[in-house]
């Protein structure tokens, strides 16, 4: 870090500390961030965009290639319909206007590009102004989401990693030509923890789908992010830098503050930032100009003469819409309607529990248990496989009282295990609810054990009565292998206190 | 209408198209180019804007390739890799790279 | 020259088309492998005087017509044009043979899979006996533009064949081959086929599968058919046509066989000749005037065997040299982007980096023409310039499809000279402009995409052959067959017109 520009020296360490506990939105009131996303997430399909080639993650090198993904000379590309039916799927999701388009040719030249063209959309893409719903509510809405080939890979041989020192690079085609949807956001995010939002919802759609396996590891899912700052209040929209190769959620959220920070800073110094691409460098936590380009931009679109318009008809359309699953809001808003808070129901949703939730509830089961119990105690295999019904019945005997908080952990627990029924297992476990006489007498003995804890529970402050009370607690939980209900001991706690 | 071609149009053309011109060749160049655009002015003057380009001679839409993978190409892959200038642990040798990827 | 042309031609000109071969060959009456002999004696005799050849595939051929004389013995069908040797334009990839575009950017690439075209072929039963050199990427008119030397008229050494086809056109003129397999992008097939006196044609855009053809410009390139006899061309047409899923601007519906037509005569049938491309015409300064005279007698002709013969006018026709030359670099310039010395051909060692090696392999391997159609193209669709140049020319061409569906209003098949004039020595044409110009009369059917013929009619300067061209609407082959096979049979009926053709 010691090579970095003073400027942002201090903000380092803040943008790491910040990491470390949970990012909160960022910069001084006097500043807003305007953010607007790019997400490259390639399509689950057997072959590629324009070849009948394997599109697979993970093959040995260039073993997924056919004359048509390796651009030679005379090869044609014709469009894999799958592809394009995957395309609709996501622009519906995503609340579309799927329309008429066609396929242009993207001019430059790059060795991991076959061609030295890539096929792309431009003037006319597949879908346009459509919008996602962040589970804040929130709606970001969607540009336009095209449909493109991916480029191959090239690795670089030599004493370093870095692209720009001396060595060779060996070049892999196995990703060239894999199908990709790129979808553009308007600027309408504010702060990292709304753009990491939208990329986990946007995620969680691709995935919900079928359209993609949204795999940052893989590559299936990448993000660029285009951001400027303007002082908090004004609608202008000041220059803005695209930060490249932002491979998970953190780094999203770290890039983004940082980058925006940076502009922040140079504003603040009379200075001002210059469009530009930059690269998010994972280890120093920090943005970097990417290399100026040898070649000017200028793409020069056309219009694929290889390729005709892709012409979708209403029928097709309508088909593919009526085979969307419930998307992930869908999903969180049935839970709330169900009982559970908006929480819960976005960690069930996550964990594709919803349906457990749900099924439960209609069996009477109450909401808000059952959802903590899928927050908090089913975060693990074989959760899927957990009976609704058996799930329900742990959930009442809990409320009705024959389980205790603690005993009905543990029973969910055997549950999963071993898949039997609670009342089953809560026998065997010898769980039944103690009655209350038994249990003032052990709280009685244990306050005339521990005199100077009883004398802070009862005049010390909160902070102190707080602490004694989870003493006598676990006092009592000690003594009854957690068999004690925690709610009934906090009464009897109390009515000795103001006694 | 379209400024008259110029040898730093024709310098630029070239670096677009990743070509390397001599002097007299930018010299030359710029002069036939020249005469071709000037050629094309009579184009460049219609007013056609209200006509539809064709893109096609024959207009199709919706041509699709089911999504079933080629094995036959799996014997084609040595054949391109022996065609390739240099070749190293079966991917393509190039020099070092210039310029991020976009 | 001319002799020899003549020995090579005149030893078979009557008996030895395509279609008689095969049948004598079908019939068991003659071995594949003497047919090939023979053809390879021919090219022993004068190839090193014509350069028609990239490459001679002696031995493939050999195993080629001994196969076709195993599966006849073995009394297995081998197709319509079995044993028939055919040479094929060296931008049509041909599985581990060369194919190089006659550039050194190409030199000794061997594709690892063969073009839809090839395929084809093999089924129909031919015997490819070479790789035919062209003006470098197809660019050109002359063959002048190959980086392995120009290609010389059978007719006249010291004369260019036309181009970019020229190698094919000599074959068949010269009697290497009877069939031969060119593409046309401005007149690539016609005009070579004019200057060689051979039948060229031009099918309709999609009819023949574009898959394993080096691109030139896609939205206009187009395989075709040399010959020395319309029924051969037919013959061959019939057997290349058809859907390719291989190629998205394939034409999907089934196509019908055109060589039936080919005694349909043409009473009754109306022929507009192209006023704009004829005397006094606005793109006609600069015709020779025995072109011109020479496509007046094509007409009367016509007229004379019953069909019914008036001047028509295609007024946006006059654009079409401007569009073309806007249209066709600009998607070269993208097609051609790809030779960058990483993946085949040509490599320059010694830059520092990639993007020094892909600017030093691309100025080392194409040549001057190449680089200028490059840069045009660049130019026209480079940002500030796309709408006044690449737009509009897509707009002429939809004026220009307009302009041929009015006039097919009236009349069945139009008629024009093929080329301005007659073929013209070596380095005649120096300038790109006057080259340019010389593909006025064919521009216009690639730009609309239609079908078009150019047929050997009568001899015009120097007694050189010429060429007449029969144009029709869209998929309207048969037509282009019916009265290319009259004009056909006027011309060797009549002895005066024909002695150029004959030569
Ligand atoms: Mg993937
Ligand atoms: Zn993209």
């Amino acid at each position: 870090m010691s090579d970095q520009p003073v400027s942002s020296t201090m903000l380092d360490e803040w943008v790491n500390d910040s990491d470390v506990q949970r990012e909160s939105t960022s910069l001084s009131d006097a500043w807003e961030m305007v953010i607007g996303l790019e997400v490259h997430a390639e399509l689950a399909t057997e072959t590629k965009m324009f070849s009948p080639a394997v599109n697979q993650f993970g093959s040995a090198p260039n073993t997924n290639v056919h004359p048509v993904c390796l651009g030679l000379p005379g090869t044609l590309p014709v469009v894999n319909g799958k592809a394009v039916e995957l395309s609709i799927r996501l622009g519906l999701a995503l609340n579309c206007t799927v329309q008429r388009c066609i396929f242009a040719r993207k001019n430059y030249f790059y060795p991991d590009m076959p061609k030295d063209y890539q096929i792309s959309q431009y003037d006319r893409p597949l879908n346009i102004n459509g919008w996602l719903e962040l589970p804040s509510g929130h709606r970001v809405r969607v540009e336009r989401a095209h449909m493109e080939e991916d480029t191959g890979k090239s690795t670089h041989v030599g004493d370093s990693g870095r692209i720009h020192d001396a060595g060779y690079s060996l070049v892999d085609y196995n990703r060239a030509g894999v199908p990709l949807l790129e979808i553009v956001s308007h600027p309408d995010i504010r702060g990292p923890e709304e753009a990491k939002a939208y990329v986990a919802e946007l995620q969680a759609i691709l995935i919900a789908t079928g359209v993609s396996d949204g795999k940052f590891e893989e590559g299936s899912l990448r993000v660029d992010a285009n951001i400027s700052v303007r002082p908090s209040g004004s609608t202008e929209l000041r220059t803005r830098c695209e930060v490249k190769n932002v491979n998970s959620l953190r780094s999203l959220g770290r890039a983004i503050l940082y980058e925006a920070q940076r502009h922040v800073n140079l504003y603040e110094s009379g200075e001002r930032p210059r469009q530009e691409t930059r690269h998010w460098d994972e280890e120093g936590g920090r943005t970097r100009p990417g290399r100026s380009k040898e070649q000017a931009e200028d793409y020069r679109y056309f219009a694929d003469p290889d390729l005709v318009p892709v012409d979708p008809s209403p029928e097709w359309i309508e088909e593919i819409r009526a085979s969307l699953p419930a998307l992930p809001r869908e999903r969180r808003a049935a839970l709330i309607d169900a009982g559970g808070s908006a929480e819960t129901a976005a960690i069930a949703v996550d964990r594709d529990l919803d349906g457990l939730a749900l099924t439960a509830i209609s069996l009477g089961a109450d909401p808000v248990r059952s959802l903590t119990h899928i927050a908090n105690n089913l975060a693990v295999e074989g959760a899927h496989e957990l009976d609704a019904a058996n799930f329900a019945e742990l959930v009442k005997m809990e409320t009705g009282g024959d389980l205790t908080a603690t005993q009905a952990k543990t029973v969910l627990a055997e549950m999963l295990e071993s898949g039997r029924a609670p009342l089953v297992i809560a026998a065997d476990l010898g769980f039944e609810a103690m009655d209350t006489t038994e249990l003032e007498t052990l709280i009685d003995g244990i306050i005339a054990d521990s005199p100077s804890e009883w004398d802070r529970f009862v005049n010390g402050d909160d902070k102190a009565r707080a602490k004694m009370q989870g003493f006598f607690t676990g006092q009592v939980m000690k003594q009854t292998q957690g068999k004690a209900d925690g709610k009934i001991v906090n009464q009897i706690l109390q009515t000795r206190r103001n006694a | 209408m379209s400024e008259p071609l110029s040898r730093a149009d024709v310098a630029k053309v070239a670096s677009l198209a990743m070509l390397e011109l001599t002097d007299e060749e930018l010299e030359t160049f710029t002069g036939q180019l020249a005469a071709v655009l000037e050629h094309a002015k009579d184009v460049e003057a219609l007013d056609v804007g209200d006509v539809m380009p064709t893109h096609h001679p024959y207009p199709l839409v919706n041509v699709f390739r089911r999504d079933v993978v080629d094995t036959a190409a799996e014997s084609m892959r040595d054949e391109a890799l022996a065609a390739a200038p240099s070749v190293e642990t079966n991917q393509f040798r190039v020099p070092p790279a210039l310029g991020e990827e976009m | 020259m001319t002799d020899s042309g003549s020995r090579d031609s005149g030893s078979r000109d009557s008996s030895d088309t395509a279609l008689s071969l095969a049948a004598s060959v079908r019939s068991g009456e003659r071995l594949a492998s003497e047919v090939l002999e023979d053809y390879l004696e021919a090219i022993a005799g004068s190839e090193d005087e014509i350069h028609a050849f990239n490459t001679v595939l002696a031995d493939e051929a050999r195993a080629a017509a001994g196969e076709i004389d195993r599966r006849i013995a073995a009394g297995e069908d081998v197709g319509p044009l079995a044993g028939v040797p055919i040479a094929i334009k060296d931008n049509t990839c041909t599985r581990g043979i060369p194919t190089t575009c006659s550039s050194k950017m190409l030199e000794g690439w061997k594709p690892p899979y063969d073009a839809t075209v090839i395929e084809k072929l093999a089924a129909a039963g031919t015997v490819m006996i070479g790789k035919t050199n062209l003006d470098e990427f197809a660019m050109g008119s002359s063959t002048e533009n190959s980086a392995f030397g120009p290609t010389r008229n059978p007719h006249d050494l010291s004369l260019v064949p036309g181009g970019s086809s020229g190698g094919s056109a000599a074959a068949v003129a010269a009697g290497f081959a009877p069939l031969a397999i060119g593409s046309d992008t401005g007149g690539s097939i016609r005009q070579p086929a004019a200057l060689c006196g051979v039948v060229g044609m031009k099918p309709s855009y999609g009819t023949v599968s574009r898959y394993g053809l080096i691109a030139f410009a896609s939205s206009l390139d187009q395989i075709g058919p040399f010959t020395r006899t319309v029924a051969d061309a037919a013959a061959l047409y019939d057997a290349i046509s058809g859907h390719d899923p291989r190629d998205s601007t394939s034409i999907p519906e089934p196509l019908a066989p055109v060589s039936p037509h080919l005694g349909d005569g043409v009473s009754g049938l109306r022929v507009g000749v192209i006023t704009e491309l004829m005397e006094s015409g606005d793109l006609a300064d600069g015709f020779e005037p025995e072109v011109l005279r020479q496509t007046r007698a094509a007409a009367e002709a016509l007229a004379a065997a019953g069909a019914i013969v008036e001047d028509v006018s295609v007024p946006s026709t006059i654009y079409g040299l401007s569009a073309y030359y806007l249209i066709a670099p600009a998607e070269a310039s993208s097609n051609l982007a790809r030779y960058d010395g990483v993946r085949y051909g040509l490599r320059v060692d010694g830059a520092a980096n990639t993007a020094g090696m892909m600017v030093a392999s691309r100025t080392a391997g194409f040549g001057a023409e190449v680089k200028r159609r490059i840069m045009l193209g660049t130019y026209a669709l480079s940002a500030g310039y796309y709408d006044a140049f690449y737009g509009k020319a897509q707009r002429v061409r939809t004026l220009i499809i307009d302009d041929f569906e009015r006039a097919y209003q009236n009349f069945d098949v139009l008629l024009s000279p093929t080329s301005p004039c007659v073929a013209f020595p070596f380095g005649a044409k120096e300038d790109p402009l006057t080259m340019y110009l010389n593909d006025v009369a064919t521009i216009p059917s690639n730009l609309a995409g239609h079908p078009a013929i150019s047929v050997p009619f009568g001899i015009g300067r120097a007694r050189l052959p010429v060429g007449v061209q029969v144009l029709a609407p869209m998929l309207e082959e048969r037509r282009l067959i019916q009265v290319a096979a009259v004009l056909e049979s006027v011309a060797h009926s009549n002895r005066s017109i024909t002695e150029g053709s004959a030569a």
